[in-house]
């Protein structure tokens, strides 16, 4: 009998498909169930934001930074302020800034309270996707509760925070580290040791420590191929380099490392909130700057903190006029999304779903 | 005539006496018995399918901390009536590019395939359509004509996605049918019959151990390999590679809408409650149990085995298509061909049992 002739074939995946997270397109070329080629398109969710933002003042630009990351619109939003606070030279109130870093760090818990569902649902486990977001709830009803929004803030102002935290806040916060840290087991006990889940995540795409800093990766992706580098650490902003925290690593950079390190950083995210909740100070929460007239001196500037994906940045040039020259949004997602090429192809279209999972990328940050 | 009157309950036997006294002769008596049971066994089972479908959503919404359908009556009890009420209205969108009659066809064959299997399922003591001497062998034959619908559905929508639904459910069942069969065997042996009536009366007596799930280590193990096969081969979690929303979309189905989509959803609920039948019949003793009256023993036990499943779909993640295929035959087959050698050779030697 002559050898068999196989054929390979291009399945178009996306840009609506269940497992892409929003309207990122990948042209794969299959072999049967093998993934021999892939070919990411991007662009489906472009809005012009770095356009937009040129006819704006620069407080206008503030609630625009919350539709660049929507997940974690907290961070998106402090960076461009951080930028322009560090180009203006505006003096935050020490309250502000220890808000800032509640926020924040609530926030990445509840980014990776999504990235542990829908990684889950990926897989096929239908169910932690309930438990994660049933946790993120208890975050969400407390920025609602600080700023009256769910998804996209507004919260963070040049020079403060728009709102002070009603007095309920504490209370119900610490409520909430409590129950998600106790919930941390119930997470772990669904998934970390069930047979089923190892076999889909352990040793499947494999991203070495040279290869992920080659391709600009950051964030828990680097940090889960075991290079221990975290911008909250190596170049603290705000109050970071007040507070006592890990950096948690892992060796492997397999997809089940990836998980397991998001699991590890929610720990320390509640260490942090505590931490910040003990030292917060009284005062002011917003040092008023006239956002009709608010002008920094003629500049440039580069703002990057570590948000829940990676490093994001803002870079801006300003002429000294009230709107910004120039925006560049850096988007970690942006650079993960163009490894996913190098590492999937060779597996199974099972595993290039549970590697897209595991990177957590979100297209609104890729595409801008 | 397989049908004996005096296998039938009360009222198809006044039926049958009633048809009997208006005149009603042969071969016509026998087509509008049986034609009467079909339809009977039919709405049943479509009630039963409506069931599980709403059981499920309740037990999901549970497992995952919410409640489930609440709006339609109590706790959404009709919820899936209007369900399948809305898909019958849905405009059917086709395809230009498919391939008509295998399209149209696919969905007719699985649903008929669903349920054929339940002429030779005893419902309760002399509940059973027709008690085949080749029962349990007629069983095998006809739940796998399903994969045949699933490949043409796959093949019919001239999708991508739905093709590799479609030989993602060949390659499986084709592959869990081998430990399943392997796993019935061991029963056949125990019980020395292919006939489903022979093997549930095998069981009786002895309070409940005499079922043959009490056969340690044997009916153990061919019980439990008996419900993972099956669990492959009804498709669901952590076997439901073909319709894997998350790769596939949704597999074989995809390009399937209104009545079409209904009819492969309901089918998939009844092969779900088919499987759980037969395993109530093989291994948890069919309708034999105390005090109770059989038919409510032989509900019990299956919906029993269905929660299993559905506990199941809503725990684990989904299998890959290779680890699948390597379970089945670098673990499964082995350990029910060993268990049903080892079975046959002690009931051989007559040491056991």
């Amino acid at each position: 009998m002559s050898k068999l002739r196989t054929e390979e074939f291009t399945v178009n995946m996306g840009p609506h498909h269940p497992s892409t997270h929003g309207v990122c397109r990948l042209i794969l070329t299959m072999d049967g169930e093998k993934v021999v080629k892939i070919e990411p398109v991007i662009g489906y969710l472009h809005r012009s934001m770095e356009k937009i933002c040129e006819n704006r003042t620069y407080a206008q630009c503030v609630p625009l930074m919350d539709r660049f990351e929507y997940v974690t619109a907290m961070s998106a939003e402090y960076v461009f302020v951080n930028a322009v606070e560090k180009l203006a030279e505006v003096e935050v109130p020490e309250r502000a800034e220890y808000l800032r870093v509640i926020m924040l760090e609530l926030n990445r818990i509840a980014s990776h309270l999504i990235f542990y569902g829908s990684t889950a649902m990926d897989i096929g486990a239908l169910t932690p996707f309930i438990y994660g977001l049933r946790e993120r709830e208890l975050i969400i009803d407390l920025f609602e509760m600080t700023c009256g929004q769910r998804l996209t803030y507004n919260y963070m102002k040049i020079g403060g925070v728009s709102h002070d935290i009603p007095k309920e806040f504490i209370p119900k916060c610490r409520e909430a580290v409590k129950i998600i840290s106790e919930k941390m087991s119930d997470y772990e006990g669904l998934l970390n040791e069930n047979p089923i889940w190892l076999a889909r995540t352990k040793n499947i795409g494999v991203l070495s420590a040279d290869k992920a800093i080659a391709y600009g990766v950051s964030g828990p992706i680097l940090r889960a191929s075991g290079v221990k580098y975290d911008i909250r650490k190596n170049e603290p902003y705000s109050i970071y380099d007040r507070l006592d925290f890990n950096i948690p690593t892992r060796p492997n950079g397999d997809c089940y490392d990836r998980y397991c390190l998001r699991l590890d950083e929610i720990r320390e995210s509640l260490k942090i909130i505590s931490q910040a909740l003990d030292g917060l100070p009284e005062g002011d929460t917003l040092k008023k700057v006239n956002p009709f007239n608010f002008r920094p001196p003629a500049g440039e500037i580069y703002s990057r903190i570590e948000n829940s994906r990676g490093e994001m940045g803002v870079y801006i040039v300003s002429d000294g006029s009230t709107k910004p020259l120039r925006v560049k949004m850096r988007g970690s997602s942006y650079n993960h999304i163009q490894i996913i090429p190098e590492l999937a192809p060779g597996g199974l279209i099972a595993d290039l779903v549970a590697i897209f999972a595991t990177f957590d990328v979100i297209m609104p940050e890729v595409d801008r | 005539m397989i049908l004996a009157t005096a296998e039938l309950i009360g009222i198809f036997k006044w039926l049958h006496g009633l048809l009997v006294d208006l005149g009603l002769k042969e071969p016509w008596l026998t087509v509008v018995v049986y034609g009467l049971l079909s339809v009977t066994i039919f709405g049943v089972l479509c009630l039963i399918a409506l069931f599980l479908v709403w059981w499920e959503r309740k037990i999901a919404g549970h497992i995952q901390q919410r409640f489930g359908p609440m709006r339609n009556g109590w706790h959404g009890w009709y919820q899936t009536v209007m369900d399948a009420l809305k898909l019958l209205q849905k405009e059917d969108i086709l395809v230009d590019t498919r391939d008509r009659p295998v399209f149209f066809w696919a969905p007719v064959i699985c649903f008929v395939a669903a349920f054929l299997a339940y002429i030779v399922i005893p419902f309760g003591k002399g509940l059973i359509v027709a008690d085949l001497n080749i029962g349990i062998l007629y069983i095998i034959a006809i739940t796998t004509f399903t994969v045949i619908s699933l490949l043409m559905a796959g093949w019919g929508s001239h999708n991508k996605y739905a093709l590799l639904g479609g030989m993602r459910s060949a390659a499986q069942v084709v592959s869990y049918e081998v430990p399943m069969v392997a796993s019935i065997l061991t029963v056949i042996i125990f019980s020395g019959s292919l006939s489903m009536v022979d093997i549930t009366e095998s069981q009786q007596g002895n309070f409940i151990f005499n079922w043959f799930i009490f056969r340690p280590p044997f009916g153990i193990i061919a019980f439990i390999t008996y419900i993972i096969a099956a669990t492959a081969e009804a498709n669901r979690t952590p076997f439901d590679i073909p319709e894997a929303e998350q790769e596939l979309v949704a597999g074989f189905n995809i390009e399937y809408s209104g009545m079409k989509f209904a009819m492969f959803f309901l089918a998939e609920f009844v092969n779900m409650f088919t499987v759980s039948a037969i395993a109530t019949t093989l291994f948890l003793g069919g309708w034999n149990g105390p005090l109770l009256p059989s038919w409510l023993w032989f509900l019990g036990k299956t919906l029993l085995v269905v929660l299993l499943l559905m506990v199941f779909r809503w725990t684990f993640p989904r299998l890959r298509v290779d680890q699948l295929m390597e379970f089945a035959w670098k673990f499964l087959v082995p350990l029910t061909f060993a268990n049903l050698i080892l079975a046959g050779w002690m009931k051989y030697a007559g040491w056991y049992w």
